[in-house]
Formats: structure tokens, sequence, C-alpha cells
């Protein structure tokens, strides 16, 4: 576990770290920082909690407690991680417990952009990539070097073509990840939008 | 590419910008927020010195960490308190709208909005909450976003996302007796699996979606993202203005004409185009209850737990999973499985139509002895009108427990939580390992007529068995 937690910011083009394995699908949100860590107004103390019941189930054992994985940052995972609720707090203990990018057979939708949101990366790649990653895990560590600009994470003996929305590349290389003052700038459209709709006229203000 | 359909033209009339970096810019109609979403998003906006843009387009309400027994502030529970501190804070502070405990207008957000007529055809709502695809019901584009996306929209009102695709879900037929929304919207995340909706909207359709209730409705949209739809809607008819019409914050009758020709003007056109199209057969949808741990592992009442080899090569591992957390073994019926706890309530199956119904099987009945039983009322309005109906002394004389309105044992942030392995059945909507508190608790999704039943008989029961008796 990552103490010292800096938050990313701006473009970044690589990502150097150790990879993590977290084999199974459907892994939701709830399981990633179950809901009684949710009673909090900010995210600070979350990393600590990151699989709290799955961690607790498997006395010691479950990857984020071995001690080989104690420094990595790239997480490797299957299908549909991250499905359930839309709690950004998930992304939140994951980034502050040291993951600085993720690698999987496939995301879902509001956790991928939650993460896109707050600075974490998310690549996909077929079954049959993923499963060499976590066979290699098994009794080897593994470093990438992700290269956002060729989607590429290749480590000594390994190399892989990383998927990755068009929009999101872009965003990290250029740092617009972090979309508030993007948004702002287009401050003329949205009041111009504002008075266009419709249903702003014809309701009654709330 | 879809093209013409209600979601498209909904998308367009909302779109602000094309961003530098391909994705768009979409003004959000109605923001609603709650207690656990946003304190870090307000947090966030003070901290990069920036004022809330549209106050008066932002809404909110507490449901999340609301006690149901004993409400009175300070609440025992200290976080929870700080909570509904901060929130209470946040909406003086920003000039924002909070339905607060008391209001009579408090309750889970996705039942509050409809019933204060906020949500309404046509609009972009969102929520710091994956469920906000509920208020799809009534043609908006509603969908979950994070925090990150709640502090974008209290700063300017829009996000940067991604158009959907759009998945068309035609419903054939009708639901037969004893079966309810609950059961077709199981039954189809069950026929497509739980990640088929990744990067779509779902557009329900078809004589039974039309012949659904508006209650019935949101029922079905509400679990569209335990399909991996972030967002679910369903085309508005005269029931969606019906239900609308006369609501505390539904156009005045002098616009009325205007916004109805409006909102019909957003259906999805008769040759719209489709993502892709799926059919349904409503008539052959069981009493369906989930076995797993994902709200896709379900059957019918009558159905044996699938094997292994009678499961897809894709889900044999998660299959795997259920077996081992769940207990229960594979080809062993799921009818009779032994029930201790049973809660009606959420956003799902928490409205007046789903106490009716439920009330309608307990009445002139006990639960059983070893059942723990209760119901959550989704908000306070909802617990009124029941309330003036005799539902809850319905309820309480059946042995359940009448709480106060929230989310409550949905995802167990107040106190009422599954012990040890106890299994609940369970009218709201996600059934993964420990959502209901417990770590190696278990929860079996059904509709509130089979929780009903479940808690008289104390198994698993085919709620249509019953009412022929
Ligand atoms: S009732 Fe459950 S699913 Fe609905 S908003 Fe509350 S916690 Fe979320």
């Amino acid at each position: 576990m990552n103490n010292q937690f800096k938050p990313p910011s701006g473009g970044f083009s690589k990502i150097n770290g150790k990879c993590i394995s977290l084999i199974g699908d459907d892994i939701d949100t709830d399981r990633i920082i179950p809901a009684r860590f949710l009673k909090c107004i900010n995210f600070d103390s979350l990393g600590q909690f990151v699989f709290d019941d799955d961690r607790k189930a498997l006395k010691g054992d479950h990857p984020f407690d071995l001690d080989d994985n104690k420094d990595a940052s790239i997480l490797i995972v299957n299908c549909n991680f991250g499905c359930g609720s839309s709690r950004e707090h998930a992304p939140q203990a994951l980034m502050r417990w040291g993951i600085k990018a993720i690698i999987g057979e496939s995301f879902a939708d509001i956790f991928y952009s939650n993460c896109i949101a707050i600075g974490i990366p998310c690549f996909t790649l077929s079954k049959k990539s993923i499963t060499i990653i976590q066979k290699h895990l098994e009794n080897k560590d593994l470093f990438f070097e992700i290269d956002l600009f060729k989607s590429t994470a290749s480590s000594r003996d390994l190399k892989f073509n990383l998927e990755i929305k068009k929009t999101s590349r872009k965003m990290f290389l250029s740092g617009e990840w972090d979309t508030t003052s993007k948004l702002i700038e287009n401050n003329d459209l949205i009041e111009k939008k504002l008075n266009d709709l419709p249903y702003i006229k014809f309701n009654s203000s709330i | 590419m879809s093209q013409n359909t209600l979601f498209d033209k909904v998308w367009e009339l909302h779109k602000v910008a094309n961003l530098p970096g391909g994705t768009d810019q979409i003004f959000i109609g109605l923001h609603l927020i709650h207690e656990v979403t946003s304190p870090q998003a307000f947090g966030a906006l003070k901290d990069k010195n920036l004022k809330v843009k549209f106050p008066s387009r932002t809404v909110a309400t507490v449901d999340h960490i609301v006690p149901t027994d004993n409400q009175s502030r300070p609440f025992q529970d200290n976080l929870a308190e700080q909570m509904i501190d901060t929130l209470e804070k946040n909406c003086f502070d920003n000039k924002i709208k909070f339905f607060n405990i008391g209001s009579g207008k408090q309750g889970i957000v996705h039942v509050v909005a409809p019933e204060l007529g906020l949500t309404q055809p046509g609009m972009t709502i969102a929520c710091g909450d994956s469920h906000t695809s509920t208020h799809g019901a009534f043609g908006s584009i509603a969908f979950g976003i994070g925090t990150s996306q709640v502090r974008d929209i209290l700063a300017s009102q829009t996000i940067a996302m991604n158009k959907l695709k759009v998945r068309q879900i035609w419903c054939e037929n009708k639901l037969s007796n004893g079966t309810y929304a609950k059961d077709l919207v199981l039954h189809i995340i069950n026929y497509l699996g739980v990640k088929a909706g990744v990067g779509y909207a779902y557009e329900f359709a078809g004589p039974a979606i039309s012949a659904l209730s508006m209650e019935e409705r949101m029922t079905i949209c509400n679990m569209s993202i335990e399909g991996g739809a972030r967002c679910g809607y369903i085309n508005p008819d005269e029931k969606t203005f019906s239900y609308i019409k006369g609501k505390l914050c539904s156009p005045p009758n002098k616009n009325w004409d205007k916004a109805i020709k409006w909102w019909e003007s957003l259906q999805s056109d008769e040759n719209s185009i489709y993502d892709d199209v799926v059919k349904i057969d409503a008539a052959k949808v069981e009493p369906t209850v989930t076995w797993g741990i994902t709200p896709g592992q379900s059957i019918g009442v009558n159905q044996k737990i699938p094997t292994l080899e009678e499961i897809d090569p894709n889900d044999q591992f998660i299959a795997g999973e259920a077996y081992e957390y769940m207990g229960f073994k594979p080809g062993q019926p799921i009818k009779d499985i032994p029930i201790d706890v049973c809660f009606i309530g959420s956003c799902t199956n928490g409205r007046i139509s789903d106490l009716r119904v439920a009330a309608q099987v307990l009445k002139n009945h006990k639960i059983a002895k070893h059942i723990k039983a209760f119901v959550v009322p989704g908000s306070e309005r909802v617990a009124k009108e029941a309330k003036e109906e005799g539902l809850d002394k319905v309820f309480m004389n059946a042995g359940f427990q009448w709480r106060e309105p929230g989310c409550s044992m949905c995802l167990a942030m107040n106190s009422d939580k599954l012990i040890g392995n106890q299994v609940s059945a369970s009218s709201s909507n996600r059934n993964f390992k420990g959502r209901q508190g417990s770590p190696n608790g278990r929860t079996l999704l059904m509709s509130p007529a089979m929780v009903a039943v479940a808690a008289i008989k104390g198994k698993v029961t085919d709620v249509r068995d019953f009412l022929r008796k």
C-alpha cells in the first residue's frame, strides 16, 4: 500500500509499474469498497479498506495483502470489472492503495468513466492475453511499461497492444481528463442551452 | 449508429459542444444529489474556487444512511449524522432545494423525483447513483455518474460523455397472473447477461411494456444497470402524461398542452434505427428468483439451480463462485430454500403499488415464526399513502416491522443488516456478496409478492400456488 498518496495531475504518456492480478468476472464495486466505508465526507482513508470483505475472508491470502504485491500499481482483471454501484469511492480506494492503471477484459460503464475522471487509464485486452499475463504472474513478477502514445504494454519478454477509447487516450495525453475547466470554458453555450430547452420554459421553477 | 430514437433526439437536444478529446458535452436538465456521493464533489468545487452554476437545477434528498427506526437528530450513528449535516450545510450554502426528513417529501431519490413531478419526458437526468436509470420510465435519458461528474455538473450543469448505442428490447405478449415487472426485468437480465448492456442505452418497448403501470415501468428501467446498461428508457404515452399531471413540479395547467405536444414529438420514430434489437416473450416469464451473486443468476421459481455444464462457459467462473458463496447445490430446486429475513423496500420495489401487492398477499396471514421481516416505504409520501389505506396495519398484523423511509437494507448503510450467513428474500436489486451488510449474508432477489409469500411460508414459495388456494 502506498502511504504517500499524490493524486495524478496533468497529461502523461507513460506508466511504469509492477502488475498485480485479481482473477474473477463481474467484480462489483460493493466488493471493491463495501458500503460501510462510504460513511465519509472525503476519500482520504479509503485505500486501506479496498476489498475489505474479500481480504478478511482470505485471511492474508488476497492479492492485495501479499507482500509481493506491496508496490504494485498496474491492476490486471477479467470481465465486467467494477459493475454495480456508481460509487467513485471504488476507483478512489484503488488509487489510494496505489493503483495507477488497470488492464482487463472489460469494464462496467460507470466504473470506467469514474476511473477516467480521476486519472486512472483503463485498457482492454483479449481474454487470451489476460490469461497469459495472469499465468505469468502466478510464479513471476511482471513489470510493465505502458506507453499511451503507442497503446502498448511491454516488459522484458512480453508485449501487448492495448485497446483504449480514443477519447480517453487523448484526454490522458493532453491532461484533459480533469474535465471541469474544459467544460466551464463553454459558459456562453451552456447559458444558451438553458434558454433554449423547452421544458425549462414550460415548467415553473423548482 | 442509432437514428431517430428518443435517445438520439434527447441527446442531440442537450448537446452543448463537441469537446476536443472527442466526447460530447451534454447539458443535464435535472441533477439529483444525496448524502453519499455529493460531499466530496462540493469539496472539490471549493478547492477549485468554483460556484454552483445553476442551483435551481439541482435537488437534494437524504436516503442511504438514514436510520429507519429512530430518526430523531442527532442520529445515534455519528458518521451518519456528519453526512446529513454536511448535506444540509452544502445545500444551504449553495441555495439548493433539499427535501429533508419530516418535509413530507423525503425518500429514496429515485422514488421522490417522479412523485414530485420533477422527472419528465425529454429531460436529461443525472445523479451520483447507478439506479438513476429508473427515471427513464418517463422517457427521460437518465444515468448514474460518479462524484467527479457530480462536481462537473455542479460547476457547469454539463458533463463530458461518449454517446451510447441503443438496443431495443421488444417485449411481446403480456405478463401472466402472479408475475410482475420485477420478474420480467430479472428474466431479461438473465437472458442477455449482466454485461450485455455495457455501452448501450436500453429502450424497453412492446405490448408487455405498454401494459405496465408507471410504477412497474420504473421497476424495469431501475434494473437496466444490473444488465450493464447505464440508461434504460420507455417512450412516453398517455399513462406517462396522466401520472405527471398535477404533481407539485409538473408543468402548470396553462402550459400543459404545450408540454404534451413536445413530449410526444420525442418518441422514437416508427422507422428509427437501433444498434440492436432483442425480442422477449413476456408470457413465458415465471416468478423469478436469483440463486447466485449477480442479478443475472436467476431462474423460474419451479426450476433447479443450473449445474456447471448447463452454464455458458463464459459464465462458469462466476457460477462457481456463486455455488461456493451461497452454499446451494447445483441441480437443487430453488423452491423450499429456507429464508431467515424478508425485506420489502428499495428504489426497485418500495413504491405504493409494491406495498399494495405485498399487503394483498399478507392479509389475514402471519409470517413464519423464525422470520424477521420488515417493510421500508420508498418515501414519506409512500408511507403516508400506505397508512391512509391501512397497509401498515396489514403488515404489522402479519408480523412485519413497519419502518421509516430510506434505502435501509438494500445496501445496509444504516443498522439494518443481515447477520452471519442469513438468507434474505429481498425486493431490492442487488445480490452481490456482502451487499446486505454481512460479509457472508445471502440475498435472493424476487418480486414483493414473492417476498411476502416467502415470509408466510418461511421458504421460497411460488406465489401463484399460494394465490390459487
Ligand atoms: S434503494 Fe438501494 S439501490 Fe436504490 S438508491 Fe438506495 S441503496 Fe441504491
